[in-house]
Formats: structure tokens, C-alpha cells, sequence
């Protein structure tokens, strides 16, 4: 059963993420394939699927790290204008410097393990162009305590941290200048559960404090559900289903989404 | 008409050690490096005879400069007088027959490794400065295509953090010499292994200085009246060597870059580090005829 | 009075896949529902009661029909409506109490009390302080408050999980047996909630395994039960 819902009546805001058709292979294997996807203002959507089923690529597309083959990206901002895939290499750097937050998988990625925890976060500052020792501390400190970071370790690099710690580094790296689009791949994937349970607080409570809208890629269910406001299944580089994250789980439409909600203990 | 009027004679070497095209190579590259003040230009960089990173890199644009009525002076971290300098003095006059001087006032061009004169430069000389390592930003980027990339782009941020993270760990930037700045505001530059003390030197000079990496094959450039700004925090300012209360041991000059010499009972005496200024000092105090140009610094304070 | 809700011959079934099979769950169902209004849903068991209720809140996509919601910005059909109106509503219009609490680790129950006002707009020391009244007054213990509720026992997460559905006064409140394992205080608390509510104007639907608990509020039955459907075709029972 397909079912194809109106444009919104009430909301009247415009989405603040524009994903058209994106579509991407690498050689013979389709990673994407006229994957598009909307987000409003403030709105979470989680993004579910297998390994493989081209989530996480979709996720490096919209923090631009990856350029697709075809499709359009547009973020409703002042200033940024236009298919975002077009934009130089300087023009990209600069809006995801200071427009949009990650949070990967491998804090390795996200992290310069042998720097300070605070020079982590000052790191984004900088780039921003802030240029003041006593204002990095300040927005540093401010946001390592946003992200619930112990603030008497935030001069220890993240390779002496653990794993929940290190997800709490990238998080205030992620939203030290505020961004418009918080992006997070398995942010508590590899996490053991009390841990995992604490950064999900952690993203729950910014979510609510700060209305930062969000785009959550995660194979885990639970994580999905707890975050999510919509939810939006991938297959093989597909979306086979979106919708609102409750019905998404209690009433999947498509075979695929169904075999996974069962699926889950 | 002959062939013989249109060659030149066989010479056992060209003038100035360097064959025409390479001379022409560096001369044009020179030019790009004015061009773009600060930006890092490749060059070919030919055998000389010494090994790399003696100062291959400032030898041959010395070599491609030189002139017959050109003084040369050479220094080694200020010393006219180290072996090294008085190796290069000697090969530049030998394949030149360009006059030499130690006096800073009269040389046209200063090749120097690791310092800035005390005295300060005019319009119409040049100074090359012998460069290990022309990258600001290998220590944090190892790869120099993403290094060249972020020159690109002026994505400086980690050079920030570094100076951040030096704060935060010692309580203060703790680069001394080789202090990353930021050359006509576009181009981060490593300004060679010159001390903090003459980093300002640099800012707005009246003189050309072309720094240049043998081994590296890099040379860039700080044209005359060119801003150069020491990567600093607004509110942590820019400190150079505290040496501005010093005196020189030997010659009595004050308030100029010294050299500290251990002594065996655990302190240290110091020695002012440009020789030649330490050299003047002495003979105007013995009241022979010594002329002392006007310093960046005067007691010990910098003067704009 | 004014209209709340006009559902229009709403039909739905669950496709089931892995078995290649549908299951009708209610069928060709239509009601409308004005301000302060109290339906109850009857019907036997499957006869798809709670499936209605979370179709009107689109936890279930509806297979045929419209629900016309009159919401204070205009009418819109929650059945078609776009996931982020729908979001909009159940933050500001539509309220929801299950049965059961879904408690999150970590989470301090008057913190999950409050959110529905934080998510409203509300500052946070308001938020808790509203939070609080509503947990005093469903008589969960002080002690508690700051406690995580994962580790309630029953009829604590129900008091929570009204405190929380019932907090933000709401245009239609949809009820889930909402009394089952409440105490006999939790229970009188819970009525007057309902009928203070009912009296501002609140439309009410709801499912009572005991309607004689809500007696006094109900104006209206909708008796669920049709012939066709039989006990081997219950289709709440699947997710």
C-alpha cells in the first residue's frame, strides 16, 4: 500500500533541508538511488536501515563531504542559496564549519585525539574566525557543558577518554557555533548501554532546550525511536518508507520495514 | 659574419656558479613569490657545491642576484664569523668577484641563516633568508597536498589551535623561533628560524627579503612596506625574547638579541648576537671610526 | 458548539506481509465530535477500539476515509495531513494517554512530566514546577520525582504517564484505558482531571475496560462490535 500525504496545511515555515534525487555510484554498486528527504525547522528525522543501505553515504552528502552523481540539496538559511552540491571546495568548507554540526561513529573522524578536549571545540571557533583566548574558553567550556562533558577534563586530549566522553567532545564541537543542521551517524553505536543511554539523554535534551534540527543515522531501532520525529527507512541505496516515527514502527507499510520492526528484540 | 662573433668563449663556469636557465628560473620565480607576498613557489633548486640544508636554497638565489659591484655579507645566526658563513662569503666572492663586508650598513645583499641584523635595512638592499622548512603548517598536517589546499583556502584554524593548545598546556605560546605569521593578511608564512625577537622586523620593512628552501625547493617572498602579523590572540599579546635588559659581555651593547654563554659556576653571561654590532660597539668605544646605523630596537624596546 | 472532529467512513487494515495476508480492523466507521464532548468506544475485544484511537492519532495510517480535525487554525484531514502537521498538532492539539509508559533511561520522571511544556515553549523552571502539582496531584511521592521511573512499579509509571499526557490542556484528548492498574486515589484524581478538562472544552474519546469509572463524563457511545468480524481476525494484537 502506497500512500501519498498533502503538503503541509498548518505549518506554514518553510523546510529548512531540501534533498532532491540524490543518487550515487561507486562503479557498478548504486550507494544512492533518487534518495530525497525534507526536514522542517527544528524536526528530527531518523534514518534507518542495514549495513549497506547507503544511510551513512546519504548522511556524508549532506554534510558535503561527498558529492553525488545527480540530485539537489538546498538549506533554507540566510546567505546560502542554490543546489549546495555546486558549491566549491572553499564555499562547502565554510558552511559545514559553521552551519551544520556532525558527530560521527569514529570519534577519529570527528576529533583530534592528541589535542585538548577544549581545543576541539575551540577548533570550530577558530575557523569561524574568533580570535579571542578568553571567549574560545568561555564558548568552549559553555559548550562541553551543553553536551553534559565534565568540565574539570576539559583540557585532557579525547584518546584518554572514554568512548561516551569522546561522543560528548564531538557533540560540542558539533554545536559550539550553533548550527542550523546537527548531523549524527550511530552516534551511540559501539557505546556499551549505560553510556549509550546517557548521550541519548544528553541528545534529547538539546533537542529540547534548543530546538537544534537534527538528521540521525543509526541501524539501532531503539536509538531511532527514541530521537526521532520521523523516520525514514532505506534499502539497497533506497527510501522504501518515511513517515512519523510511531507509525513508521507500529504500522510499517513495506515488507522490508516490517521484517525489520519484527526483527527488533 | 662567424659563428665565433655570435657565441661567447668558452668559460670553465658560468658567472655566478649558476647556468643561465636556472638563474632565469629563480629570477622568475622570484618575481611570482614578490607577486603573491607569502605564498610558498616551487622551484627547480640545482646542485650547488654543499650539501643540502646548509643553506643550499639561499646560496643560489644569492648566486642568481649577485653582480659584479654588489657587497655581499653573510651571517650565521647573526655571526660573521662561523665557518659556515665565511664558506658561502668566500664561494659567492670566488664565482663573482663581488665585493664582501661584514658591515651591515654597506652590504646591497645579506644572506643570513636564523637572524635579522640588529641595524635596520634599507629600500635598496635585499635580504635572503636560508629556510629547513618553508611549511607553517606541517606540524599539523603531514600531508602537504592538504597543506597546499588549506593555504588555498586560508584555512589557518589549526595553527590557531596549535597556538591554543600551547596556551593551555604551558600557560603561554610556547613557538619561539619560526613563529608562524601571517603575511599582507592572506598567506600564513614560517618566517625561517628567526627568533620571535625579529619577526616584527619584518612588518612594513623597507627592504625586500626572499626566503628560500633547498632541499625543500620552496622560496617565498615579503616584498618591502608588507604587513606581517605574528599569529596571535587578541588578548594574549605577541611576547618576543626577554632580552631587552641584557648586555653584551664583551662589547657592552644593551638591549639587543643575545646569546647566553653557560658558565661552570651555573650562571650565564651573554653576548650579543649580531656580531658585527658587537664589533662596532667596541672599536666606537675605543674611538675608532665606527658608524652604528639607526636598530629596530633602541634599549630594548622596538621602534615603530 | 463547535466542531472538534468529523471522521468520515474511515476503514483500516493491517497488510501483514510475511504472510502475504490483510486483517480488516474496523470498517466504514463515522462520528463526528464537538468541544467538551466525552465519547466512549465500546466494543468487544478486537473490535478495534485502540486501533481507531491510534488512527485518529496517526500511529496508523487509515486505509480508507477521512478525519477532519477542526483545529484552531483550520480543518485538515489527519488522515492524508503531512507528517509535520501532524507533529505540530500532537505538540499543541491532540493528546494521547496509553496504558502504559514509555519511560526513558535516565530520564527523572518530573523531567518527563515537563516535557510536553518544555516542547510547548515553556521555560524550565516552569515547566518543573507544573510538573510537580501534576505528579503531587496523581499522589505520586515526592521522594520520587527526581527518581527514574524505569524502575516504577506499574501503577507509579501510570501516575507519571498521566501526570505527563494530562499536563498541557489540549483541543482533542484521545484515552487509552487510562484507569487500568491506577489506585482508587490515582483513579478520583485522574476524573476530575478529566472533567476540569472536559469543562474548558477539551473533546474526549476513550477506551475503558470499565466505562462505570467515567460514567458521569460520557455523553455519547460508539459501539465498535460489527457482525463480519471475526475473533481470529483481531488486529490490535499485531504490532
Amino acid at each position: 500500500m502506497t500512500l501519498t500525504l498533502d503538503t503541509p496545511q498548518l505549518v506554514k515555515t518553510q523546510p529548512l533541508l531540501v534533498a532532491r534525487n540524490v543518487s550515487k555510484s561507486y562503479g557498478a554498486v548504486h550507494a544512492l538511488r533518487d534518495v530525497s528527504a525534507v526536514v522542517y525547522p527544528g524536526e528530527v528525522l531518523g534514518i534507518v536501515g542495514e549495513s549497506g543501505s547507503g544511510k551513512s553515504t546519504f548522511l556524508r552528502c549532506l554534510n558535503l563531504e561527498e558529492t553525488p552523481d545527480s540530485g539537489s540539496y538546498t538549506l533554507d538559511l540566510p546567505d546560502v542559496q542554490g543546489n549546495l552540491f555546486d558549491l566549491d571546495r572553499y564555499a562547502r568548507r565554510m558552511l559545514c564549519a559553521t552551519r551544520i554540526g556532525i558527530v560521527y561513529q569514529n570519534p577519529h573522524l570527528g576529533l583530534l585525539m592528541h589535542h585538548s578536549s577544549s581545543g576541539n571545540v575551540a577548533e570550530r571557533l577558530l575557523v569561524a574566525g574568533e580570535r579571542r583566548f578568553a571567549v574560545l574558553r568561555d564558548k568552549a567550556s559553555a559548550a562541553l557543558d551543553a553536551s553534559e562533558f565534565p568540565l574539570d577534563r576539559m583540557d585532557a586530549p579525547p584518546v584518554e577518554l572514554s568512548g561516551g566522553m569522546q561522543q560528548r567532545v564531538q557533540l560540542a564541537k558539533a554545536i559550539a557555533l550553533e548550527p542550523a543542521l546537527l548531523l549524527l551517524d550511530e552516534p551511540t553505536t559501539g557505546l556499551d548501554v549505560s553510556v549509550q543511554a546517557l548521550v541519548l539523554d544528553t541528545l534529547k535534551r538539546l533537542q529540547q532546550d534548543r530546538r537544534i534540527t537534527m538528521v540521525i543515522v543509526s541501524h539501532d531501532l531503539g536509538v531511532i525511536r527514541t530521537l526521532s520525529d520521523r523516520v525514514m527507512v532505506m534499502r539497497r541505496g533506497q527510501v522504501v518508507e518515511t513517515g512519523l516515527a510511531d507509525q513508521v514502527f507500529q504500522d510499517p507499510q513495506h515488507a522490508y520495514t516490517q521484517q525489520l520492526v519484527h526483527a527488533k528484540l | 659574419m662567424t659563428l665565433k662573433s655570435l657565441t661567447r668563449a668558452w668559460e670553465p663556469m658560468s658567472y655566478g656558479f649558476l647556468d643561465g636557465s636556472a638563474k632565469r628560473e629563480i629570477r622568475r620565480k622570484m618575481l611570482k613569490a614578490i607577486a603573491v607576498p607569502g605564498c610558498q613557489i616551487p622551484y627547480a633548486s640545482r646542485e650547488v657545491p654543499m650539501a643540502r640544508g646548509w643553506g643550499t636554497g639561499g646560496l643560489q638565489i644569492s648566486c642568481t642576484l649577485i653582480h659584479p659591484a654588489m657587497r655581499i655579507k653573510v651571517i650565521d645566526q647573526g655571526a660573521d664569523d662561523s665557518v659556515n658563513a665565511a664558506s658561502i662569503r668566500n664561494f659567492l666572492a670566488r664565482v663573482s668577484g663581488a665585493p664582501v663586508t661584514m658591515d651591515t650598513l654597506q652590504a646591497d645583499l645579506i644572506q643570513s641563516r636564523h637572524r635579522i641584523p640588529e641595524e635596520r635595512l634599507r629600500a635598496d638592499q635585499i635580504l635572503v633568508l636560508q629556510v629547513p622548512n618553508p611549511e607553517p603548517l606541517r606540524s599539523v598536517q603531514p600531508n602537504m597536498s592538504i597543506a597546499r589546499q588549506m593555504h588555498a583556502d586560508a584555512d589557518y584554524g589549526r595553527m590557531w589551535l596549535q597556538l591554543y593548545e600551547q596556551i593551555v598546556r604551558s600557560g603561554r605560546v610556547m613557538q619561539g623561533a619560526s613563529y608562524p605569521s601571517l603575511v599582507n593578511g592572506r598567506f600564513v608564512m614560517t618566517p625561517s628560524p628567526i627568533p620571535r625577537w625579529d619577526v616584527p622586523k619584518l612588518n612594513m620593512a623597507q627592504h625586500l627579503t626572499i626566503l628560500s628552501a633547498g632541499r625543500e625547493k620552496r622560496l617565498y617572498a615579503v616584498p618591502p612596506f608588507t604587513r606581517v602579523a605574528p599569529l596571535v590572540f587578541d588578548d594574549v599579546p605577541y611576547r618576543v625574547e626577554d632580552h631587552g635588559h641584557l648586555t653584551c659581555q664583551r662589547s657592552g651593547a644593551a638591549g639587543y638579541f643575545m646569546n647566553e654563554i653557560p658558565q661552570a659556576d651555573g650562571t650565564s653571561t651573554f653576548e650579543v648576537s649580531d656580531s658585527e654590532l658587537g664589533v662596532k660597539t667596541i672599536r666606537k668605544a675605543e674611538g675608532a671610526p665606527a658608524h652604528i646605523g639607526r636598530t629596530w630596537y633602541e634599549n630594548g624596546r622596538l621602534v615603530q | 458548539m463547535t466542531m472538534i472532529l468529523d471522521v468520515r467512513s474511515l476503514s483500516k487494515g493491517f497488510t501483514m506481509h510475511h504472510l502475504s495476508t490483510t486483517m480488516a480492523a474496523f470498517d466504514d466507521v463515522s462520528f463526528s465530535l464537538h468541544a467538551g464532548e466525552f465519547l466512549l468506544l465500546k466494543g468487544r475485544n478486537g473490535a478495534g477500539k485502540s486501533t481507531l484511537l491510534r488512527t485518529l492519532y496517526r500511529s496508523y495510517l487509515a486505509a480508507s476515509g477521512q478525519i477532519l480535525f477542526h483545529a484552531s487554525h483550520g480543518v485538515i484531514d489527519l488522515a492524508r495531513a503531512a507528517d509535520v502537521d501532524v507533529t505540530y498538532l500532537r505538540r499543541t492539539e491532540i493528546g494521547f494517554v496509553t496504558q502504559f509508559l514509555t519511560p526513558r533511561p535516565r530520564v527523572s520522571a518530573e523531567a518527563l512530566v515537563a516535557e510536553p511544556l518544555r516542547l510547548a515553549g515553556i521555560a524550565a523552571p516552569d515547566a518543573l514546577d507544573q510538573a510537580r502539582h501534576w505528579l503531587n496531584a496523581f499522589g505520586v511521592k515526592p521522594a520520587l520525582w527526581p527518581a527514574y521511573p524505569t524502575t516504577f512499579s506499574g501503577g507509579e509509571q501510570q501516575k507519571v504517564n498521566l501526570a505527563r499526557a494530562l499536563i498541557l490542556p489540549q483541543r482533542l484528548l484521545l484515552l487509552d484505558e487510562p484507569t487500568a492498574s491506577l489506585d482508587v486515589s490515582a483513579r478520583a484524581a485522574l476524573i476530575a482531571r478529566l472533567a476540569e478538562l472536559k469543562a474548558a472544552g477539551t473533546a474526549m474519546i476513550g477506551v475503558f475496560h470499565h466505562p462505570g469509572d467515567v460514567a458521569e463524563l460520557i455523553d455519547r457511545t460508539l459501539d465498535l462490535t460489527p457482525a463480519p468480524i471475526q475473533q481470529k481476525d483481531r488486529a490490535d494484537v499485531v504490532v
